[in-house]
C-alpha cells in the first residue's frame, strides 16, 4: 500500500526527511512562514470537523447526501495552498478543504448536498474553484482546455485582452484512481502534452473507486501512467501535508513557467465511505483501515509541529475553531429555505428560449389555479 | 454583393467573418487546418489567421468538446468540427452531460458560446457511420440549440448568428449539398436565426423538412404542382427551439401536413412536429399528420440508400394519402 516511490518529506510520526530525493522539495518548506505552516493544520482539522458534522447532518436527514473526504486532508490542503491566486483549480467532488482554501463557502456544499442547487457558486469569487462534476473525470478535459487557453492567450498577446497576472496562471485538476481508468483522463493528457498547457494534474489515489480496489484500475502504478503520455510524473506520500505542498508547488511553477503540464499521483485513504449512501465494510479489512488510520495525515503533521515547538494553545485554538464551523453550518442548515419553483427554469440558456418560458409561465398559471381553488385562508 | 456558392463555400466565408470579427473564435477539430477539413469547409483559413486560432487536433471527439468547454470559460468562442455525423458519439457525454448543462450548474454566472459543426445525412454513397442523422439526441437536449441550413445563404449567415449566440448550438450542415450552389447576398442582413420559413407557398398540403430534405421537398412540390396539386414548403432551419408560427399558420390553410425527414422516424424531431401541430391545431387538419422518414433501422450499406431514404416519390405518397382522407 504504501511505496517506495513515493516523495515523502514527514514521515508518519511527523519528522522531516532529508535525503538526496527530498532536497529538491524542502526549500519550497523551509521559506514558507510559520504562520502558513499553522495553517495546514488549522484547515486540516477544521475541515474534518465540518465533514464529520455534514456526515451528521445527512444522518438526520438534513442532507440527501454527504461525501466524505476524511484522510484525505493532507493531499488536499498541501496542493490547494500550493495554487496561486491566479490559479484555476477543478476539482472532483470531493476536494472540500481546497474549495475552503479558495474562499468556498462550505455552506454551498451543504446547499449542494441537500438538493437546493446543483452548485452554483462563482468561480470568480471562490477563488477560481470550479464548480463540482459528478460525471468521473469530465472535469479533466475542461481543465484541460481552461490550460490551451491560457497558453493562447500568451500566444496570442494581446488581443486576447488578458492580463500579465492572468497569463501568468495555471490550473490544477483533481480526480481520483477510479477517474484514471475513464477516458476523458486519457484524453485530458494526450491534449495536455500535445498543446503543453500550464496545468498540473492530481490524482489522488484513496485506493477505492466506491468497492472497487485500485488493482482493478491499473496494473502499473498511476504516476506511470503520465510518463507514458510524455508528462513528467511524481508519487508523492498523500497523507504528508508538506510533501503535497511542496511537489504541487514546483508542478505550478513548471507549468506556469512553460515547461508543459505535470502529473502527481497522491498516496492517501479514504477512511469513510464513498459517500453517505456507501458501506465500506462489505468490501473492505478493518486491518486495511487501521493500517491508514496509523498513517493519519493531521496526527503526523501534529507530531511535526509540537516537535517544532508549538504548543498547546494553539493546538486548543484551532479546536475551538473547528467546533465553531460545525455549530454555524449546524445552524445555518436549519435556516435554509427550498427554492422557488421558477428555479427550474432559470439559465437553461442564457439567451431566451420560447419552450422553457412557456413552460415556465404554465407551471406558474398551474400553481395558481390550486391558490385560487384554496379560498380563503386553506393555505398549500 | 450577392455571389453564387456552394453551401460549403459559404460556410467557409461566414467562419472567416466570424474569425475576423471577433478574436476570441476559434475553430478546433480534426484535419481542419492543414487539410481544411475532410469536405474543404475549413479550407484556407489556417494561412489566414493561423494555427493559434485554427487547431488541429488529436483524434479524440470527447476532448474536443471538453476542451473547448474549458477553452469557453477562459473567454473563447470556440467552433469545433466533428468529422462525420457518426463520430458525434464518443464527445457525447460532454455535448448532452457538459456542454449543454454548465450554464445550468452555474446558475448563469458563466456562458458557454460554442458551435459545434456535424456534416450530417447521406445521398453521398459512402461507408457506415458517414451517413447518420443524429439531430433528434440533441434536440431532445435540453440547454442546447439545432439548427441546420439548407441553403448557401443560410450557410453564410446562420453559421455566423451560430457562433454569435450566447448558447450552445449544435450546427448540422447537410453534407450531400456542400456542392451545391446557391445565391448568397452577404450585404442583406439575416433573419431570425431560429425562425422556420416558407420556401414554397401553395394551399392544399404542407411539407416541412429540414438540410438536405427540403430540396426534396421542393422537389415533390413541383412534380404535384404539374399534376394540379398546390403545396406548402416549409424549411425548419432549427430544430431546438422549433419556430411553430409559420407551420401552425399553414396548417391552418391547407389542413393537411407531412413532415419528413432522413433521421428515423421513432422518437424524432418529426414526431415532435406531429404532436404539436396535432395539439395546436387540431380543428384545422383535414388528416392525420403523415411523417416520412429513413426506416427504423441502422443507416443501410450505401447501394440501397436510395432506398432508405425519403425522396420525391415517397413525399408525394403521403401527400396522397393526405389528400385522400
Amino acid at each position: 500500500m504504501s511505496s517506495d516511490a513515493a516523495i515523502q518529506l514527514l514521515t508518519p510520526d511527523g519528522q522531516l526527511v532529508s535525503d538526496d530525493r527530498t532536497s529538491e522539495y524542502l526549500p519550497w518548506i523551509e521559506k514558507l512562514p510559520e504562520s502558513r505552516l499553522l495553517d495546514f493544520h488549522r484547515q486540516m482539522v477544521v475541515m474534518r470537523r465540518f465533514d464529520t458534522e455534514a456526515g451528521n447532518l445527512q444522518r438526520q436527514g438534513q442532507l440527501a447526501l454527504w461525501i466524505p473526504s476524511i484522510g484525505q486532508e493532507g493531499a488536499q490542503v498541501g496542493s490547494g495552498y500550493a495554487a496561486a491566486p491566479q490559479d484555476h483549480i477543478f476539482p472532483a467532488y470531493r476536494e472540500h478543504a481546497v474549495g475552503r482554501i479558495r474562499g468556498l463557502d462550505p455552506m454551498r456544499l451543504i446547499e449542494m448536498l441537500r438538493g437546493l442547487s446543483h452548485g452554483g457558486w462563482v468561480p470568480s469569487e471562490t477563488g477560481n474553484f470550479h464548480l463540482y462534476t459528478l460525471v468521473i473525470g469530465s472535469q479533466s478535459l475542461h481543465a484541460t482546455g481552461y490550460a490551451m487557453g491560457i497558453a493562447l492567450d500568451k500566444l496570442n498577446g494581446n488581443a486576447s485582452g488578458a492580463s500579465d497576472q492572468d497569463t501568468d496562471a495555471a490550473v490544477l485538476v483533481y480526480y481520483g484512481d477510479g477517474a484514471s481508468s475513464q477516458g476523458d483522463v486519457s484524453e485530458a493528457m494526450i491534449f495536455a502534452a500535445s498543446y503543453q498547457t500550464p496545468q498540473v494534474f492530481f490524482l489522488q489515489n484513496n485506493h477505492w473507486a466506491i468497492s472497487v480496489p485500485v488493482e482493478r484500475q491499473s496494473r502499473t502504478p498511476l504516476y506511470l501512467r503520465g510518463t507514458g503520455f510524455g508528462i513528467p510524473s511524481v508519487q508523492i506520500d498523500g497523507n504528508d501535508v508538506l510533501a503535497s505542498y511542496a511537489v504541487t508547488s514546483q508542478g505550478l511553477l513548471d507549468a506556469r513557467s512553460g515547461r508543459g503540464p505535470r502529473y502527481i499521483e497522491a498516496l492517501t485513504y479514504r477512511m469513510g465511505a464513498h459517500t453517505s449512501s456507501d458501506d465500506p465494510s462489505k468490501y473492505r479489512e478493518n486491518d486495511e483501515v487501521a493500517y491508514w488510520g496509523a498513517r493519519d495525515p493531521i496526527t503526523r503533521y501534529e507530531a511535526y509541529l509540537r516537535g517544532k515547538g508549538v504548543g498547546d494553545d494553539f493546538f486548543s485554538e484551532v479546536a475551538e475553531e473547528a467546533e465553531d464551523l460545525a455549530a454555524e453550518v449546524r445552524a445555518r442548515t436549519m435556516t435554509l429555505q427550498d427554492p422557488p419553483t421558477t428555479k427550474i427554469f432559470e439559465h437553461v440558456y442564457t439567451d431566451a428560449h420560447p419552450l422553457v418560458d412557456a413552460q415556465r409561465d404554465w407551471l406558474a398559471a398551474y400553481e395558481a389555479s390550486f391558490a385560487d381553488d384554496a379560498g380563503e385562508g386553506a393555505g398549500r | 454583393m450577392t455571389d453564387t456558392l456552394t453551401l460549403a463555400k459559404a460556410i467557409n466565408l461566414g467562419l472567416q467573418k466570424a474569425l475576423a470579427d471577433d478574436q476570441k473564435v476559434l475553430l478546433m477539430g480534426e484535419d481542419i487546418a492543414t487539410l481544411g477539413g475532410v469536405f474543404r469547409v475549413t479550407e484556407g483559413l489556417v494561412s489566414e489567421f493561423g494555427r493559434n486560432r485554427v487547431i488541429d487536433t488529436p483524434l479524440a471527439e470527447s476532448a474536443i468538446v471538453g476542451t473547448a468547454i474549458g477553452l469557453a470559460m477562459r473567454g473563447y468562442r470556440p467552433v469545433c468540427e466533428i468529422q462525420f455525423d457518426g463520430f458525434i458519439f464518443p464527445g457525447f457525454d460532454q455535448i448532452t452531460s457538459q456542454l449543454a448543462k454548465l450554464t445550468y450548474r452555474h446558475e448563469g454566472s458563466a456562458r458557454f458560446p460554442i458551435v459545434i459543426r456535424v456534416p450530417y445525412g447521406g445521398h453521398i454513397g459512402a461507408v457506415e457511420h458517414h451517413q447518420e442523422s443524429p439531430e433528434a439526441y440533441f434536440a431532445h437536449t435540453p440547454g442546447l440549440r439545432v439548427v441546420s441550413p439548407a441553403t448557401p445563404q443560410d450557410g453564410y449567415w446562420m453559421i455566423q448568428q451560430a457562433i454569435q449566440s450566447n448558447d450552445p448550438v449544435m450546427f448540422f450542415e447537410p453534407k450531400s449539398r456542400y456542392w451545391q450552389k446557391g445565391e448568397v447576398d452577404r450585404e442583406t442582413p439575416p433573419g431570425a436565426f431560429q425562425a422556420s420559413r416558407v420556401v414554397r407557398t401553395g394551399t392544399e398540403v404542407t411539407l416541412v423538412g429540414h438540410g438536405a430534405m427540403v430540396s426534396v421537398l421542393l422537389q415533390a412540390a413541383d412534380i404535384a404542382a404539374a399534376e394540379g396539386t398546390s403545396i406548402e414548403v416549409i424549411d425548419l432551419r432549427s430544430l431546438s427551439p422549433i419556430d411553430y408560427a409559420p407551420i401552425i399558420a399553414s396548417v391552418q390553410k391547407t389542413g393537411r401536413l407531412v413532415v419528413a425527414q432522413e433521421a428515423p422516424g421513432h422518437a424524432s424531431v418529426g414526431s415532435e412536429i406531429a404532436s404539436t401541430v396535432a395539439e395546436r391545431a387540431f380543428y384545422s387538419l383535414e388528416a392525420p399528420v403523415l411523417r416520412v422518414s429513413g426506416f427504423d433501422t441502422p443507416f443501410p450499406p450505401a447501394k440501397l440508400e436510395g432506398i432508405y431514404l425519403p425522396d420525391a416519390d415517397r413525399i408525394l405518397e403521403a401527400v396522397d394519402r393526405a389528400l385522400a382522407y
